[in-house]
């Protein structure tokens, strides 16, 4: 017997609207499957379930908002009891929507740390009991408690906003990036690297492939991002509770750009111990589905570092803003033909600007200058990173 | 090092320190219903009769009215008494004298004469003896002025607080649990006398404070147990003392935590827990995260039949679901 909440699907998240089911009570599920459809700020995104089982209780029914870590519905082995889906649990949710609308829910303790802080509570999201503001929402929103890991329940939107997926996930931008440049003192290293040698072994790896299976240049970035982490393990972390939370897995977040408008950073797991080919499917996979609004729980599971390149897009640079808790971003800009000293000479190569923004809280400008070199260096030496191992 | 105590009873406990008052003050004497001969209704004066005579150790006629006017007579003459009433519910006939006289004397005299009376009484449910034997009706003494009221939950205060409310110059109800008379502790063999005047933070947390007393605080701490299991940390206020209110401790750990729940074997209606939670909201309003919330006796008069007044008494369960919900912010 096992409870199926709803996923956390990145630090931002609070809070998700049950859209559909795909399975009922009395469905057998295995692990991967996708059991739900479920609409949060960054769109809808299919729910996978984690283990085999019969689902025997569906919680929450379809239209529902609710908050991470809610249990949605209960799989049982196989000789899971069947219970009724229980209705009463949309009663106290209207209720809230209705008292919603008419002012703001918050606790005196918060209302009074707002005044002292400097926060406007109509920003601030609420964690409480429907909704309710309280005061740990508002130290939060100052930025001066991390966040919330067990969630309940904020801002029930009116039925309009939640038709309305854009203003919601430039909302949640909003929200993570004021943080970011309100708490975060950033520093930016930039440097130039020679892409000259990378493209050179990318076409040659392309030669040997079809149209469908070629490699970007994009999966170059990435790789070599992901080596030079491995020498500067200090920018791939979370900064909790005053401290540098170094992490052990490396799951670069890939900033794919909306055609609607928008952003969403797809999680690529575990990018050092991944095969170029790997990286190349999970990408095509997850940005697919991203265009489409359809993305999975497992493509945005918090990732540890960002990685976003604007290469089609044609802006030379890119000075990133660090989604919190992360403390480090890593921009490129496109590659392009420049005028560059080669080998005492005047030559023209394809070149990348790249830029690191780091939190300075977290390191200083030399960890960010070695992982500059050593990304550098990676990107010289493709061919000894490509096929793993280092 | 410090000598470890050794075992006693909470009944125990309350006859060391009636023991320990007599041998004091010889101005001291015990009065009350069964008090005697028969020991106590719940034995706690067993073989006092014998180690004192009847001098000092009085049975009354059954008749509230009659034995707590004369000591009120007795604490007004330069005695100092401790009567026993056998119950909270038998003490309604003496309310009268409890009330209009001996905690008015002081005022009504022009500050002339004091009543240093001390009024020992069993309170609380959840024995069997129905809804003539079982009310705690200590919140209801609370709303007295002129009097103290205090509710002794551990040994320590058992064997603590009589002293202090002997030397009290004002009269002093101290209502003893029923339900903990049989319950067993250590006391340390040096233990004595315990202030009257404070509550006191008997398990330090940051989550919520819980406030309960007198048979509640032990299932307050069950609770808090049972809690800390799933990662909550409660803190526990022994509340002790009625009245006054010492609600500086309250107030400054609810001011930590932001949450506050209340536990009460009173009914809820014009409660001492009603009388807490007012002080929270008037003092510390701006340090709460969420509303005050209570658990109290159901309001009817206290069932005989188990279950029922199993139901009808706030239980560890109940302490344990609304932490939850608060808590974790559940609906």
């Amino acid at each position: 017997m096992s409870e199926f909440r709803m996923p956390s699907l990145g630090a931002d998240m609070e809070k998700g609207v049950l859209v559909e089911w795909n399975y009922k009570e009395g469905d057998r599920v295995k692990k991967g499957d996708i059991i739900a459809l479920v609409e949060t700020d960054k769109g809808l995104i299919d729910i996978e379930v984690f283990e085999d089982g019969i689902i025997s209780e569906i919680r929450i029914l379809p239209g529902q908002e609710v908050p991470v870590g809610e249990v949605l519905a209960v799989i049982g082995d196989e000789a899971g009891e069947i219970k009724r889906a229980g209705s009463k649990k949309t009663e106290p949710v209207k209720k809230a929507k209705k008292q919603k609308k008419e002012r703001i829910r918050i606790s005196p303790r918060a209302r009074r740390l707002a005044e002292k802080l400097g926060v406007d509570i109509k920003t601030v999201q609420g964690s409480g009991i429907s909704g309710t503001i309280d005061g740990d929402d508002v130290e939060r929103a100052a930025g001066l408690k991390k966040p919330e890991t067990r969630r309940t329940e904020f801002a029930e939107p009116g039925e309009e906003q939640r038709t309305d997926a854009q203003n919601r996930m430039r909302k949640a931008i909003a929200a993570a990036m004021s943080l970011s440049n309100r708490e975060i003192p950033h520093y930016y290293l930039e440097s130039s690297i020679d892409m000259t040698k990378s493209l050179r072994f990318l076409e040659n790896e392309n030669r040997k492939r079809s149209i469908r299976e070629r490699f970007l240049p994009a999966l170059i970035l990435i790789k070599s991002v992901a080596h030079a982490l491995r020498d500067v393990p200090e920018l791939n972390g979370y900064w909790e509770v005053d401290q540098l939370l170094i992490k052990q897995e490396l799951n670069i977040g890939f900033s794919v750009s909306l055609r609607k408008g928008g952003l969403i950073n797809v999680s690529i797991r575990d990018a050092d111990k991944k095969k170029p080919d790997e990286i190349r499917e999970d990408l095509n996979d997850m940005i697919t589905r991203a265009r489409a609004g359809r993305i999975r729980s497992s493509d945005i599971t918090d990732s540890t570092i960002t990685l976003t390149y604007l290469g089609d897009m044609g802006a030379e640079v890119v000075y990133g803003v660090i989604y919190p808790p992360q403390v480090a971003l890593v921009g490129f800009g496109s590659i392009q033909q420049r005028v560059m000293a080669h080998d005492g000479m005047i030559a023209v190569r394809p070149s990348v600007r790249v830029t690191l923004a780091a939190d300075h809280r977290a390191t200083d400008g030399v960890s960010g200058s070695r992982f500059l070199e050593s990304l550098n260096e990676y990107l010289q030496e493709v061919e000894k990173i490509w096929t793993n191992g280092k | 090092m410090k000598e470890r105590g050794k075992k006693i009873q909470y009944r125990e406990a309350v006859r060391q320190a009636i023991i320990e008052a007599m041998e004091k003050d010889e101005r001291v004497f015990l009065m009350g219903e069964d008090v005697g001969r028969y020991g106590g209704a719940y034995a706690v004066s067993l073989g006092l009769l014998e180690q004192f005579g009847q001098e000092r150790i009085i049975d009354t006629p059954l008749c509230e009215s009659s034995f707590v006017g004369a000591g009120i007579g007795a604490a007004l003459g330069g005695m100092r008494p401790i009567v026993e009433v056998m119950t909270v519910n038998f003490s309604l006939l003496a309310l009268d004298q409890i009330m209009n006289n001996a905690a008015t004397y002081l005022h009504m005299s022009g500050g002339q004469y004091n009543v240093p009376l001390v009024i020992r009484m069993a309170t609380g449910g959840g024995r069997q003896i129905a809804a003539q034997h079982s009310h705690s009706l200590e919140g209801m003494y609370a709303h007295i002025p002129g009097i103290k009221v205090v509710t002794p939950a551990t040994l320590q205060d058992a064997r603590g607080m009589l002293w202090t409310a002997l030397e009290d110059p004002d009269p002093v109800l101290i209502f003893e649990y029923a339900g903990l008379y049989n319950t067993e502790g250590e006391l340390s063999e040096d233990a004595g006398a315990v202030d009257i005047d404070k509550c006191k933070v008997m398990r330090s947390g940051k989550d919520i404070t819980i406030i309960a007393y007198g048979g509640t605080l032990s299932k307050a701490f069950e609770a808090a147990d049972l809690l800390s299991r799933d990662g909550i940390d409660c803190e526990v206020i022994d509340l002790r003392v009625l009245r006054p209110l010492d609600e500086d401790t309250f107030l400054s750990s609810v001011s930590k935590t932001h949450r506050a729940l209340i536990v009460d074997e009173g009914w809820r209606s014009g409660s001492i827990s009603a009388e807490i939670s007012a002080r929270i909201i008037e003092k510390a309003f701006y340090e709460l995260d969420v509303p005050v919330e209570r658990i109290c006796s159901a309001e009817v008069p206290m069932p005989y039949s188990k279950h029922m007044e199993q139901a009808a008494l706030p239980q560890v369960d109940d302490i344990v679901k609304s932490v939850r919900r608060i808590v974790n912010k559940d609906e």
